[in-house]
This record gives C-alpha cells, structure tokens and sequence, in this order.
C-alpha cells in the first residue's frame, strides 16, 4: 500500500458510505410516506430510523474525509474539486430557495389580484368569489383558517436579522484569525458565531408559537401563512444544519486540525454560513417587510 | 488495491486488479468505468420497462373501445412510463456515457469526485424500487401524469407521497451527477487540454450539467409544495386559499423546458463525435457548435410557458413566449447545417453508429419542424393535448435522445468491452427500429391534427387506422429493441476483438487507450498528445 504522491489525483477506493446514505435516504421517506398515509397519529419510528441511519453515514463520510485531509493524501487539486462541489451545490440551494420566492412572487403579484378580479380575472371574482379584495396578506377568498395578523418585522425579526448579520461578522474574524495562526482568537470567534445562530433559532421558535398561539397565523392560513412557513421554515432548517457544521469545525479546530493556509472545510462552511445569512435578507425584505 | 485492508482504503492501485467480489466491485465501487456500466445497465433496464409499459399503452389503443385494461391502469401506463422513460432510461444512460466517456476524453484518471459519483448511481435504484412499488398498493400507481399537475396528482392517493419522494431522490442523484461532470471538466483535463480543445461530447455535457444544477432544485420545490398541499394543508395550489394550481405548470415547466435540453444536448454532442469519424473530415464549425449549444441552454431557461399556451395567460405573456421558442430554432439549425456541411464532400461511410447519427439528423429535425409548428401561440390552441404533440416529443426523444444514445452505445462499445459488436446485426437493428418507428409515430401526426385527444385510453373509431399502423409500429420498435439487448450482450461476451484505435479516423484520447480500456487510465497527470484529439491543435 503506497502513500499517493503529491503530483497524483487521490481516488478512494471502496466506498461503503454512499450505500450506506442510500438505505438510510429510502429508509426515511417510506417512513415519512406511511406516517402521513397513516389515518391515526403514530409516532413515525421507521422515519427516524432513517434519519438516524443517514446521520451515521454523514458522521462517518465526513470521518473518513477528514482523516484522508489530515493525513495529507490530497493535493490543490483535489482541493479545487471540493471547491467547485460546494459552490455548486450552494447554487443549487439557491435554486431551490428560488423556487418558494417564485411561488411568493407569483401569489402576490398575480394570483391574488387576479383573484380579486383584476385582469381577466373579473368574471372569476364577480362569479366565484364576489367581494374578495385581492390584498396582501391573504388567506385567499376562502380565508382558509381565519383572520390571521402578521408578525412584526421590526421586533423579533430585526433583531434576527442584526443577528445573523453578526454572526457573517464573527465567522470573518474567525476566518482572519486562523490565516494569522491564532488558535484560541479563532475558536472564541466560532463559538461566539454558534452562539449567534442559536439565539436566532431560538427566537425563530419562539415567533412561530407566538404565530400560532396569538396571532392565529398557522401553515394553513392560505397562502400567506403557506408561503412564510415554508420560506422561514426550510431557512431555518438550513441554519440548524449551518449551527452544526460550524460547532463541527470548531471541535475540528480545538483539535488542531486545519492550516493557516490550507482549510477548506472551514471556508466551505463559512460559505454556507453565508449563504443562509443572505437567504435570510431576502426573507425579511420580502416576506416580513414588504 | 490489497485485499486485508479493513478500515482505511488509502492505497492507491496501481495494479489492475479490479476489486474482488460483486459488494465491493460494484456497490462500493469508486471507479468511473465500472459506475458508468451501472448506470447503462440500469438505462437498459428501465428502457425495456418503460417500453413493455409502452407497449401496453399501443395495445389498449390497437383497437377504439376498452380491450384490455382499466382506464384507471391505462392512466397509471402513461404516467410511469414517462417517468420511467425520462429519470430512468435517457438521463441515466447519458450520466453513464458522461462517466465513461468524459475521463477518457480530457485524459483523466477518474471523476473528480468518485465516492459522490458512486452514491448518485446507487440512489437510482432505490428511488425507481420505490415509485414502481406503488404499483402494487391501494389506488395503484401515480396516474396523473408525469407532469404531476395539481389539483389531479393530489388525488393519487397513497402513492402521492412516493411520487414526491422518488422525485427528490431522482434530483439529488442527478444534481451530484452533475456536479461531478463540472468538477471533472474544470478541474481534471490534461494540463495542456483548454476549453476549445475538449471534444464536443464534452461540451454538451458541461452545458448540460449547469442546466441539471439550476432546475433540479426548483422540480424539487414544486413537488415539496405538493406534497404539503396534500399532506399539511398549505395553498400553494388552492384558489381558495389564494394560490393558483397554475403556479405548479409554471415551476413545473421552468425545471421542465431546460429538461427536455438536457435530454438532447449531449446526444448531440455524441453524434458530433460520430458524425467526423465516418465522413473522415473535421467537425465543420466547432466553435459555432459550442456557442450555439450554449445558446439553446440559454434560450431554455426563458420560453417555459410555451407548454401552457392553453392554459391561461395574458396575451403578452403568450406573444413572448412564442417569439422566445422560435429564437431557439436559430443555434438548432445552426448545429443541422454543421453536421450537413461536415459531411459535405466527405469520404462518407455508413457503419451502424454512423447510420443511427444520420437517422438521428432527419428525424430529429423533423420533430424540431413540428416544434416550431407548436411555438405559435394561436395554432397551438388546436395541436395542445392532442396526438400531435405525442408525435412531436416521441420524434425528439425516441429517434433524437435515444437514437442518439443506441449511436453512442454502437460507437464505444468495441472500447468498452473490447469487442466489435456483429455489423450485419447492428444494421438490421438500424433498419427495423428505423422503419418501425416512423410507422409507429408519424402516424399519430395526423392523428393529433384531426383531433384526437392524448393519454385517453379510447377514442372516435375515425382514427382506428392510424392507430392500429401506430400500434403495430409500437410492436415492431418494441421487439428491435429487446434485439438491441441480444446484440449488446453477444457483444460484450465474445466476437471479434477491436483494435485500440477501433475506428479508422476517429480522432479523441479515448482511441489511444487500449480496447477493451484498461481499469484504470491516465493514472499519471500529465500532458496529453493533443494530436490525437479532434479539435487539439485548431484554435
């Protein structure tokens, strides 16, 4: 068994990790199908098995790779690989995203008003929904779920927003500090950015109880509460998974793992990090504000 | 590779000792070549089903009235067998071209990133496990279409929720496939090997595969909000609660439009390769080829409504659109007079790749003539929903993907499995599919012009004859292609060994490897002979 030379592209040989993700990405949908197929409520076991099984697989993909890193088997090149997976793969999350903002877009600017009667839709609204304005926020001419109010965007999600945005501020320096070959400045400016996204995840709770419990604004209050529960939620899922990368690099950097010049598992999660954060800009623009 | 090692697969091989046993060599194989058979074996599996549900489909239709079957069944037929067809067949089988061929021809030593490449095949089996499960369950299978409109598919039943799911699956397969190509393209070409010198086949792919990344995740989208109207109670496509069940058609189509390109543009790349080769002149035009590629990926982001014209748009909206989709017959035809004026004074033979190329030049065009023919907003009101456009996506899918895919498959064959497949064999191949397939589809041309209706399992026994050509048509196609699996496998066994250069003229790094190619090549970076490639030393 020969250590790949520097000049040679690394490939790995026999992967058990890919199946492994497979079983467990089958596994977790046919559990989330027959749950929601179920007529009684039960709790979906099969569902977290595979969840379960799919997270094993990450811990022990990720395991594998980083042992791969730090026992320096890759080259620039393989770097530069790993480089254009991420950035793509963040363009295709930002596609995605594109998708829910399209649906908002579309609802605001045509369905509703249409709805409403503008358009070609006069006849639509005079026969089958006569006297429905077609304003936003709306529940639809069917006001499905009942009069709603909506969140206030200069409370908690301003303060969601100054949070995020310090928290791009902190990973920076964070990313400063582990170029300058400061260990202990990196790590507090880490945990200080988990920190930061806990606080927000905490405080996006908290506005969906307060959404549902006083503001009646619930996911089947029409396409407004449609709209925002699906563009908030898959956000915040998407910092949970962001909080959990960045705690993972800060373990990684606690035990000394990366170099002040060579740490792209670092850099790929600061541009996730990122990313959410811009995801979120154009949520409080135009979801909360506007 | 050492056979005790357990935990850590750090070795690198520099033997050709391909892995032991069929778990590692195959489920967990990193190796391009061996991943690339994967996916073509799985193409040709989903191929011959989506085909014997094809086949179902002609024989209900061979006669008006109910025959055979449910129109419930019926329903379920045209439904999966475009699922089939499309995410399990043609998309498949191009990803497993991309991976054999693409290493080979920018002188790689495998995918940039072959434990990704391993999992988005094996996803693939898994999620079409899934969606032809719910054949066998309470209310059958997705019967809605493949395009899964709303409000219909959210009466499916219990299937809704593995449609939705065997969809996400078959987007994160594709969407890591198409990283792969990226990653691979940009960063694994020979040192000396620049853009304008890749192989055309490589182009198509790279276009392609930025054209997967953008609109996978919006199909992925559509499909979350179905399944929560149907499930969780949201209004995406609920006029009551102020959303719009066109919403759906618009996401639908702005993934939809882009995925009939990905489709086609990398057999056009691979009848670019083919088509030199056998008229033993340059590709005429390379450069114009690869903008006009990139122009049709542009053009398809921004004409998606043309498949809604009847739906409900203000006329603006169908103006531009239809202007939009004309413009894209522009680059297309500028890649028709390339392929023509390649082989214009060409020292012209006619091996079976050569012939599925030429096929695939008319009969593609003619479903691009009748593409044009649906871009006009008002005449489409008459073509929508009838057999015209069944005929129009069969010309440019059976004979322009698929013809595409079978030319491929001839033309590499003998370097992947080192054995030139029977001539005689592969032509009456050619000849059957070619005349069976014209008796099959362009019948329902004039079937859809006097107006009779798509996925309806009866019709008016005014179009019995066309039909009933149609059907038997269907039959003859359907039979040369279990043929087509005869000739693939008597190849692969045994016959007459191919030389490494196979081909007298054909120009490319994947002739100047041995036949069959060796498990592992181009191990060592460095410069490739740019001689031997097509478009090495023109620009």
């Amino acid at each position: 068994m020969s250590e790949t030379s520097k000049d040679q592209y690394y490939v790995p040989h026999l992967a058990k990790w890919p199946i492994v993700g497979t079983v467990g990405m089958t596994v977790t949908f046919v559990g989330a199908t027959l749950a929601m197929n179920s007529q009684t409520s039960t709790t979906p076991w099969v569902m977290y098995a595979g969840i379960a099984i799919i997270l094993t697989m990450f811990f022990g993909w990720f395991s594998e790779v980083i042992k791969e890193s730090e026992d320096n088997l890759y080259n620039k090149q393989v770097d530069g690989s790993f480089r254009m997976g991420m950035i793509w793969f963040i363009f295709s999350e930002v596609m995605f995203f594109a998708a829910f903002f399209g649906a908002l877009f579309y609802a605001r600017t045509l369905s509703i008003p249409w709805l409403g009667g503008e358009g070609t839709g006069l006849a639509t609204n005079e026969v089958l929904w006569n006297g429905f304005e077609g304003v936003w926020p709306s529940n639809g001419p069917g006001e499905l779920n009942g009069r709603f109010e909506i969140i206030d965007p200069y409370h908690l999600p301003l303060v969601n927003t100054l949070l995020l945005i310090a928290s791009s501020v902190t990973i920076t320096i964070a990313h400063h500090a582990l170029r300058a070959g400061n260990r202990s400045q990196t790590i507090f400016w880490l945990i200080a950015t988990v920190i930061l996204g806990a606080v927000f995840i905490f405080f996006q709770a908290e506005e969906y109880v307060l959404a549902y419990q006083e503001f009646n604004l619930k996911l089947s209050s029409g396409i407004y509460g449609s709209t925002f529960f699906m563009l908030t939620g898959f956000h915040g899922v998407h910092v949970t998974l962001g909080a959990i990368m960045i705690s993972i690099i800060t373990i990684r950097v606690i035990k000394g793992h990366f170099k002040p010049e060579s740490h792209f598992g670092f850099e790929a999660v600061a541009w996730y990090w990122h990313f959410v954060d811009v995801v979120w800009l154009g949520l409080f623009i135009f979801v909360y504000i506007l | 590779m050492s056979h005790d090692i357990t935990h850590n697969e750090i070795g690198h091989d520099h033997h050709d000792h391909k892995p032991k046993g069929f778990v590692k060599r195959w489920l967990m194989t990193t190796n391009h070549k061996d991943i690339g058979t994967l996916y073509l074996v799985f193409a040709l599996a989903m191929f011959i089903l989506g085909g014997a549900m094809a086949m179902v489909i002609r024989l209900e239709l061979f006669q008006p009235g109910l025959q055979f079957i449910e129109p419930h069944f019926f329903n379920q037929m045209t439904t999966m067998h475009a699922l089939v067809m499309i995410f399990g067949a043609v998309m498949p089988a191009f990803v497993g071209l991309a991976n054999w061929m693409i290493p080979l021809m920018i002188g790689a030593p495998d995918m940039a990133l072959p434990r990704m490449n391993n999992w988005s095949f094996w996803i693939l089996p898994f999620a079409f496990t899934m969606l032809l499960a719910t054949f066998f369950m309470d209310g059958g299978a997705p019967a809605g279409g493949w395009t899964m409109y709303p409000p219909l598919v959210l009466q499916g039943g219990h299937n809704v929720g593995f449609l939705v799911f065997a969809v996400h699956m078959m987007g994160i397969s594709s969407i890591m496939g198409a990283i792969n190509v990226i990653a691979t393209i940009m960063n694994m070409r020979a040192p000396n090997v620049g853009y304008l010198n890749m192989p055309l086949f490589v182009w198509t792919w790279l276009i392609t595969a930025f054209l997967l990344i953008a609109v996978m995740p919006v199909l992925a989208g559509a499909v979350t909000m179905v399944l929560t109207d149907r499930y969780f109670a949201t209004s995406f496509f609920n006029a009551a609660g102020g959303g719009d069940p066109v919403l759906f058609q618009h996401l639908f189509w702005f993934f939809g439009h882009p995925e009939v390109y990905i489709m086609i543009l990398p057999a056009f790349g691979i009848v670019s390769e083919i088509i030199p080769t056998f008229a033993r002149k340059p590709l005429f035009g390379y450069v114009s080829m690869v903008y006009a590629t990139a122009a049709i990926a542009f053009l398809s982001f921004i004409v998606w409504a043309h498949h809604m014209f009847s739906v409900g748009m203000p006329l603006g909206g169908e103006l531009y659109f239809m202007y939009a989709t004309m413009m894209i017959a522009v680059p297309t035809g500028v890649k028709i007079f390339n392929w023509v004026a390649t082989m214009w004074k060409g020292s012209m033979t006619f091996e079976t790749p050569m012939l599925w190329s030429l096929a695939f030049v008319v009969l593609f065009s003619i479903g691009g003539f009748s593409g044009v023919m649906m871009a006009l907003a008002p005449v489409d009101l008459q073509y929508h929903d009838t057999y015209f456009i069944v005929a129009h996506f069969h010309y440019v899918l059976v004979t322009g993907a698929v013809y595409g895919i079978i030319a491929g498959v001839y033309y590499w064959l003998p370097k992947w499995s080192g054995h030139m497949y029977s001539e005689r064999l592969g032509k009456i191949h050619f000849w059957w599919s070619t005349i069976s397939v014209n008796v099959l589809f362009f019948p329902q041309h004039f079937l859809g012009l006097a107006g009779m209706p798509r996925r309806i399992p009866d019709y008016s026994t005014q179009f019995a004859e066309f039909n009933m050509m149609s059907s038997i048509g269907g039959f003859a196609f359907g039979l040369a292609q279990v043929f087509f699996v005869y000739i693939v496998w008597k190849t692969v066994r045994g016959g007459e060994k191919a030389t490494d250069q196979v081909w007298d003229d054909a120009k490319g790094l994947e002739w100047t490897v041995p036949s069959p190619a060796p498990y592992h090549t181009f191990e060592e970076f460095g410069p490739v002979d740019l001689d031997k490639m097509a478009h090495g030393k023109i620009h």
